[in-house]
């Protein structure tokens, strides 16, 4: 008898075990962990938002290889301590995938706990460093500095003799600003002034006054997107006329919408607009804003098209295993003719690192006017 | 020269929103003996009004005056009512754990209630840059000094001036003779908290074009507010305006010509300093106390 009823338990447990095994692999677990609060409050709840629509449209066409996404939020406060706790949970609590954070300086912290529970980690921060420290489960869901740069430095060059550079003092800030000087060295165009503000700073009077100081014949404009519409709103009260070049914060739906008039006449390198000449854009558009009554920044773009290129991945390898997705995603080229979710076409680098086509934009009358595309990198060779 | 002139004025700006948030410090401190640090919240509130009241269609000016209504009953009435009145008696220390509990349950209830990202907030004043003899001064500023400055300075002629005001400085030095004299206690101490909260209304709409309205605008402005009255000296409504304009004037200057990392020390600086050599804060009245 007991034989019996040790034989019962043993078979008990072991469907028990199955059922359980099943009940894991019907859907695919994913967390996004985002800034909801602190200075990232902005980046962070428009990358969510992208990354729940994404997730929405497939799980209503049936999911990836017919499983649904499961996906939470957390929200990290723009905090890399907390960033990493939550990327840490996330990973004892066995996701397939991480998204986020966005901020560079919480995934430099965040990505040594996906890289330990071996889970790729899409993460939306743009500074040259995330991919050099030879991670192999992050990748961006935007240009790095490494990519975006090369482009921007030669825009500058033909704009100015003399450039004023103001950076926001964080891992994003600092790396954008060293990867911008080392490009600039030897060329036609000579850094004057270089000004540190604050992550969160509210006057920046004395940064641009600093700037006019210089004399510079434009200045360089890398800060955050709340920083970047208080930058623009100041440099109008202080009456700068000359150009002010950026990147994508520079520019951002968000940055328009504070800064409003002030924001005219602003020239950013952006990797991800919505105003990208291209009908899958246009889509993207139109959906975030029927879900979010808001327009989409980059970020948005950002968090929509990382959940479809980790479809993709999931697709090329047919099974759903972190390691074997994470090695797909080195080298992978993702046509978006065929996945109509990552918006342009995009492939993925040794590092992590994506190339794809972007675009010059400059802000008139308060909306985004793309005055030139530049083609990928790889296009160029 | 110009430099120094243009980063002058532009800390001037600054420092009179300081002052009027500093100065509702001095009144509370003054009337009943608390102090109040929910008083950075306290200017993030009305923004939020107005910018409901935006929302609704109304018009800036008349945004302003309903959420100048609803500051008094809101900040005013039911601060008093809900936290002051009842946790007076158990001494000054459970208020003030209070009002620090109160700013966090604002800044949350805001957060989760309306929107974590920041808003965009009209400018009350024109954009127009002037240009004087190479100091480019804009609108903005002129106008925010102009209209922070007359507000201390009404408040004040109000306190010395009026039978009222008398009445509200007499149970503010004196409750229990106050009492006695036929003042009404209760009343004039509601009437402090309503000026303080029509301070932090007019701080709001001065401050939060610059500043964004967001969940946590008014966590610096709190402090910085609170170091420029210890400065100045908290029981002197006067010393409330030195304090906020020189915290407002030093921070400008030191983040251009010493670096605008050390900008946010400078109020901490100041206000050790002053600690150290004058405790009782620059205009302040040393106040010996009862046995």
């Amino acid at each position: 008898m007991n034989k019996r009823s040790t034989l019962k338990a043993v078979a008990a447990a072991a469907i028990f075990a199955l059922a359980g095994v099943a009940h894991a692999q019907q859907t695919i677990k994913i967390a996004n962990i985002v800034e909801l609060s602190g200075p990232g409050t902005t980046a962070g709840t428009v990358f969510k938002n992208g990354v729940e629509l994404a997730v929405k449209e497939i799980n209503d066409n049936g999911g990836i290889l017919g499983k649904k996404i499961d996906s939470y939020t957390v929200d990290t406060q723009t905090n890399p301590g907390v960033a990493k706790g939550l990327t840490q949970k996330a990973v004892d609590d066995g996701v397939f995938a991480i998204f986020g954070p966005v901020y560079s300086g919480s995934i430099m912290v965040s990505m040594a706990e996906s890289k330990r529970g071996e889970v790729p980690n899409f993460t939306g921060g743009e500074a040259a460093s995330i991919t050099a420290q030879g991670n192999p489960y992050v990748f961006r869901t935007a240009f790095g500095q490494s990519s975006s740069f090369p482009k921007l430095a030669k825009f500058i060059n033909t704009k100015a003799k003399t450039l004023a550079v103001i950076y926001v003092n964080n891992d994003f800030g600092k790396g954008g600003r060293d990867t911008l000087a080392k490009l600039l060295e030897g060329g036609p165009t000579k850094v004057v002034a270089d000004i540190s503000t604050d992550a969160g700073q509210i006057d920046f009077s004395a940064a641009v006054l600093k700037a006019k100081q210089s004399n510079a014949d434009a200045i360089f404009a890398y800060t955050n997107e709340e920083e970047s519409a208080r930058l623009l709103r100041e440099l109008k009260k202080q009456g700068w006329t000359k150009p002010v070049i950026g990147e994508t914060t520079l520019t951002g739906q968000k940055v328009i919408e504070l800064a409003g008039d002030a924001a005219n006449g602003a020239i950013a390198h952006v990797g991800l607009t919505v105003d990208a000449p291209n009908p899958e854009m246009l889509k993207f558009k139109a959906k975030y804003y029927q879900a979010y009554g808001s327009i989409s920044d980059h970020n948005g773009i950002k968090g929509y098209t990382g959940v479809y290129v980790l479809k993709a991945a999931i697709e090329k390898v047919g099974k759903l295993d972190r390691k074997a997705v994470a090695q797909a995603l080195h080298g992978i080229h993702i046509s978006a003719k065929k996945n109509p979710g990552v918006i342009m076409d995009v492939s993925f680098d040794a590092n992590g690192d994506l190339d794809r086509e972007s675009f010059l934009i400059e802000v008139k009358n308060g909306r985004q006017v793309v005055i030139a595309t530049l083609p990928a990198l790889s296009a160029k060779k | 020269m110009t430099d120094f002139l243009q980063l002058f004025f532009s800390g001037l700006a600054t420092g009179s929103i300081y002052a009027l948030a500093a100065l509702g410090f001095t009144l509370l401190w003054q009337a009943s003996g608390t102090i109040n640090f929910a008083q950075g919240e306290f200017v993030m509130l009305p923004a939020f009004m107005m910018l409901g009241f935006l929302s609704a269609g109304f018009p800036l000016v008349l945004s302003f005056v309903g959420s100048c209504v609803l500051s008094v009953i809101v900040l005013g009435w039911l601060f008093k009512r809900g936290v002051v009145d009842p946790l007076f008696k158990f001494g000054m220390m459970p208020i003030v754990v209070a009002t620090i509990g109160l700013s966090i349950a604002m800044r949350n209830a805001v957060r989760a209630g309306y929107s974590a990202e920041p808003q965009p907030f009209p400018n009350l004043f024109p954009d127009e840059v002037y240009n004087i003899a190479g100091v480019t001064i804009s609108a903005t500023d002129i106008g925010t000094f102009a209209f922070a400055i007359a507000l201390v300075l009404v408040t004040q002629a109000f306190l010395a001036k009026t039978v009222t005001g008398r009445a509200m400085q007499a149970v503010a030095q004196n409750t229990e003779s106050a009492s006695v004299l036929g003042i009404n206690v209760p009343r004039m101490i509601f009437y402090t908290f309503a000026i303080n909260a029509l301070l932090a209304a007019a701080a709001a709409i001065l401050v939060t074009p610059t500043y964004l309205a967001k969940f946590d605008m008014g966590a610096s402005l709190g402090n910085k507010a609170f170091f420029a009255a210890i400065i100045g000296g908290f029981n002197n409504s006067r010393g409330a305006l030195l304090g906020g304009l020189l915290v407002g004037v030093c921070e400008n200057l030191a983040a251009a010509y010493i670096s605008p990392a050390y900008k946010d020390a400078v109020a901490l600086i100041i206000f050790m300093v002053v600690i150290l050599f004058k405790p009782q804060g620059l205009l302040g009245k040393k106040v010996e106390r009862k046995v």
